[in-house]
């Protein structure tokens, strides 16, 4: 790395120094200049590049990159698991004090479970669907004959559910995967990690596509791990994630740590720009009506008497978004009393969304949280006339939208003035088409002339930035970020006067998120095209909404402007919401 | 105060937005084709001769006896030798493929037709359609598919047409399960869930997105069947249920020349070849197009 650091002159927090003082007692990993590759992988160069990693029992460190940055693949190399033809070297790769790098498949196996778990990202499938809960927590148990009786393993099993905070954990036992909800599933995940009391806990990714609030009890397990006197290697893409439970951080990019430290000193005063593009990107209550990818990090030097002279201290410089146009006066969508149930085999009726109203005026972005199961995906597909409510109506533009007994011919005039984004744009693109006749299809209402829908194509791809050279590449050759670029362009082509967007970045990585949003607001702004936003992540609903609805199970909780919602929230659910979506440890750079 | 910021790397600035290499598989499209593969298409080419012009590769006709030339082994005269009543085996396995490989190529449309419509009528229908369609394909399967077709063949009669109805009909469950199992999950996809939102209608949603989509790995398992047809006929033919003799079809050259196996080989040894050659082939040809198809990005 030779681009020009700017040293941070601060001196580390106090408890900070005393933590590490009191957790040098054992060194778990050592690791030195680790070097992992493949063969016939990028170009037989390897993918993660002189990686020092060091972890003492009680203490916890986060790996945090973006997809294919290598933090997984060193996570795992600590477990033998690269990868069977990996190539693993370091100058020093020691494991519980010895070297690893002459283990064999049998050591790695006695490692894995008693020294070190690991709890993976996606419990659905990373749970057995044919085996009990109570099965697959006391494998290790019964595998590494730990335990000797049946008794004594049922006994630790319970005590460890218990542990991780499932409740009632006699009938969890005996449960499968399936009849466990998200949060619980994460926990019997955990709860198998960490069955054989082991030393090292590795987290891959263990809160990613969870709810807010199941996150931070997720996280709250692991901390009450680390007091137990665990070891704790946490891998994400979300820097925000680990900021309330990590002492020290390391920062990967393209298979290097560019970053490194005590997890404030990364937060606060970073040094690679790389993580300062990653922090700054980052939206936040202070990012609304800014660019998000754009922001950079500039270093102060504070006024005297407010800090200790000579402390460095940086802010994030941003660049304003385009004038908005908003008409309030003008009612796009006007929804009214909305409510649908879904029959249930053998019990009664689950009720996905009651009694829900509210109204988009013209250029207005909208924005509704809501946890998994809360309605927002019942009321997106209500909106967009794929489902019909049982009862209740929707008004687009005046003229009636969806309701009961309203058949798909008497919408299909109005069908361009509302558009959808998404979340998953390679499912929602038909596998045979190009970006061409993606295009061409949404813009065949307009009955345009062969040469005309191409002209137009090109405009609407320079529009999301890209180039008339997407035309004929599939979306399966094409990134993340280029899908979603699509996906927005599809939407924008008839010109509609509402775009719904389901969880539209939900599944990118922090800068192309910002990128996307960017995109998303600018166009909004330039095109005055009104915008129904539903998310989870609280910050993104932040950055980009003007008025917030909240949805709990199937109802409006509580209805505001952003700013309201988020700095003082009324009602207790929204509340725990936004005290959840902010780690014990806020960090909140002010422009 | 501001200081200068450090340049960032381009690689994190530009990435979401450049254009992905033109050609993502260079290597897979200049490999060359697999020796099976050659030998395979040369075989179904001299085939596809005999199909059409099969006076081409033969001076000899296959109805016309010869009896002063019986049971000739064989010799440059008659490289196949010749049968009981001295007609030329060549040319009877040259215009015999006329017969082998239409009756299969029609048995295959007949299954693959009903198939299709029983298939995605069940894929799409509410559940009073949808499982007992299920539950017919189970029972179908549930027969071995020669005993099926036989008894087709034996309730219809015997004869040309007769005989690829038979052996269509027991290859319906087949394509009827893959199409209906397709259907269930294409009409489930985003893509087609979300197709009305651009204002199409229901069928142009059904023409545009949901039966492509059914229909892509159809080709490919159709062109593995026809070599199970083909053998399904021969053996209903040899059994004397298909074509009658003199027709030169395959099987019943085998039948017909199955009593003079002791003294001459070829008049069997020949035909079955062919039968055995083309199952081959088309299998071959269909695994290849159905390994290449399957890693082109759906």
């Amino acid at each position: 790395m030779n681009a020009p650091f700017i040293e941070p002159t601060a001196a580390q927090p106090a408890g900070a120094a005393i933590a590490a003082v009191a957790r040098t007692e054992r060194t778990l990993v050592d690791i030195k200049g680790l070097q992992i590759g493949f063969a016939h992988a990028n170009e037989g160069h390897p993918l993660v590049r002189g990686v020092d990693l060091s972890l003492r029992a009680g203490e916890c460190v986060a790996l945090v990159g973006e997809s294919g940055s290598g933090k997984s693949l060193t996570a795992r190399s600590l477990l033998g698991l690269a990868g069977q033809h990996a190539q693993v070297s370091a100058s020093r790769f020691e494991i519980d004090g010895r070297d690893a790098l002459r283990f064999s498949e049998r050591d790695w196996r006695a490692l894995r479970g008693t020294f070190a778990g690991l709890v993976m990202q996606d419990a659905l499938v990373s749970l057995d669907p044919l085996r009990t809960i109570g099965a697959e927590i006391g494998e290790v148990l019964a595998h590494h004959r730990l335990l000797g009786s049946r008794r004594e393993i049922r006994a630790r099993v319970e005590q460890v559910m218990r542990d991780v905070g499932i409740a009632d954990p006699q009938r969890r036992v005996g449960q499968h995967a399936h009849e466990l909800s998200g949060g619980l599933r994460q926990r019997a995940l955990i709860a198998a990690a960490v069955a054989g009391n082991p030393a090292l806990i590795i987290a891959d990714e263990p809160t990613t596509a969870l709810d807010v609030t199941v996150q931070a009890q997720v996280l709250a397990v692991l901390r009450e791990r680390l007091r137990a006197g665990a070891a704790v290697l946490l891998v994400s893409h979300d820097l925000s994630v680990v900021a309330g439970i990590a002492d020290r951080v390391l920062v990967m990019h393209q298979g290097v740590v560019v970053d490194s430290g005590p997890i404030d000193d990364v937060l606060h005063r970073p040094r690679h720009p790389y993580t300062r593009q990653l922090l700054a990107a980052r939206p936040s209550a202070s990012s609304r009506g800014y660019h998000l990818s754009s922001a950079r990090f500039v270093a102060q030097t504070l006024r005297e008497g407010i800090a200790p002279p000579g402390t460095v201290d940086t802010s994030i410089v941003r660049e304003p978004l385009p004038a908005r146009h908003r008409d309030l006066q003008r009612t796009v969508l006007q929804v009214d009393g909305i409510s649908r149930q879904y029959r249930r085999a053998g019990g009664e009726p689950f009720t996905a969304l009651a009694d829900v109203s509210f109204s988009v005026a013209a250029g207005e972005v909208l924005g509704i949280v809501g946890e998994s199961g809360s309605g927002k995906s019942t009321c997106a597909n209500i909106v967009l006339g794929l489902l019909p409510p049982d009862t209740g109506e929707v008004q687009l533009l005046g003229q009636r939208w969806n309701g009961q007994a309203l058949r798909e011919g008497e919408r299909r005039a109005l069908r361009p003035q509302l558009q959808y984004i998404p979340q998953d744009p390679l499912s929602s693109f038909d596998p045979r088409y190009t970006v061409r006749q993606l295009l061409a299809e949404s813009l065949y209402i307009h009955a345009l002339s062969a040469r005309q829908v191409v002209d137009r194509s090109v405009e609407l791809l320079e529009q999301v930035g890209l180039s008339a050279a997407f035309l004929e590449r599939r979306p399966a050759q094409l990134s993340g970020g280029q899908r979603q670029r699509i996906a927005i362009a599809r939407a924008l082509a008839p010109q509609p006067a509402l775009i719904v967007c389901d969880e539209p970045v939900s599944a990118l990585d922090v800068y192309v998120q910002a990128q996307v949003l960017d995109l998303l607001a600018e166009l909004q702004a330039r095109l005055g095209t009104a915008l129904l936003f539903i998310s989870h992540d609280l910050d993104v609903v932040q950055h980009i909404s003007d008025r917030v609805l909240v949805f709990k199970d199937g109802r409006i909780v509580e209805e505001g402007s952003a700013a309201q919602i988020f700095n003082q929230p009324e009602h207790p659910y929204t509340c725990s919401l936004v005290a959840a979506s902010r780690p014990g440890n806020p960090w909140h750079p002010s422009p | 105060m501001t200081t200068s910021q450090p340049a960032l790397p381009d690689s994190i600035l530009s990435h979401d937005t450049q254009v992905p290499p033109a050609d993502v598989r260079p290597a897979r499209q200049r490999r060359r084709w697999p020796l099976g593969v050659i030998l395979a298409l040369l075989f179904l080419a001299v085939l596809a001769i005999g199909l059409v012009v099969p006076h081409w590769l033969t001076r000899y006709d296959p109805l016309l006896s010869d009896v002063s030339q019986t049971l000739q082994p064989p010799s440059l005269q008659h490289l196949f030798g010749t049968d009981r009543i001295g007609r030329d085996v060549l040319a009877r396995v040259l215009y015999g493929a006329r017969y082998s490989l239409l009756i299969g190529l029609a048995s295959v449309i007949v299954s693959l037709v009903i198939g299709l419509v029983i298939g995605i009528a069940a894929g799409l229908g509410q559940r009073y359609l949808n499982e007992p369609a299920a539950r017919v394909f189970d029972v179908l399967s549930a027969f071995p598919a020669v005993l099926l077709s036989l008894f087709v063949v034996t309730f219809l009669g015997q004869g040309i047409v007769n005989i690829a109805i038979g052996v269509g009909i027991a290859g319906i469950p087949k394509f009827g399960r893959i199409v209906r199992s397709r259907t269930l999950q294409v009409r489930r996809a985003n893509y087609v869930t979300h197709a009305v939102t651009f204002g199409l209608s229901r069928w142009q949603v059904f023409l545009r997105h949901l039966l492509p989509n059914v229909l892509n790995a159809i080709p490919v398992i159709a062109t593995i069947d026809i070599g199970t047809a083909i053998i399904a006929v021969s053996g209903l033919s040899f059994l004397g249920l298909g074509p009658q003799p003199p027709t030169p079809e395959w099987g019943v050259m085998l039948a017909e020349s199955r009593d003079v196996l002791r003294v001459a080989w070829w008049p069997s040894v020949f035909p079955g070849l062919a039968i055995t050659l083309t199952v081959i082939s088309i299998s071959v040809l269909g695994k290849y197009w159905q390994r290449n198809f399957e890693g082109r990005p759906q």
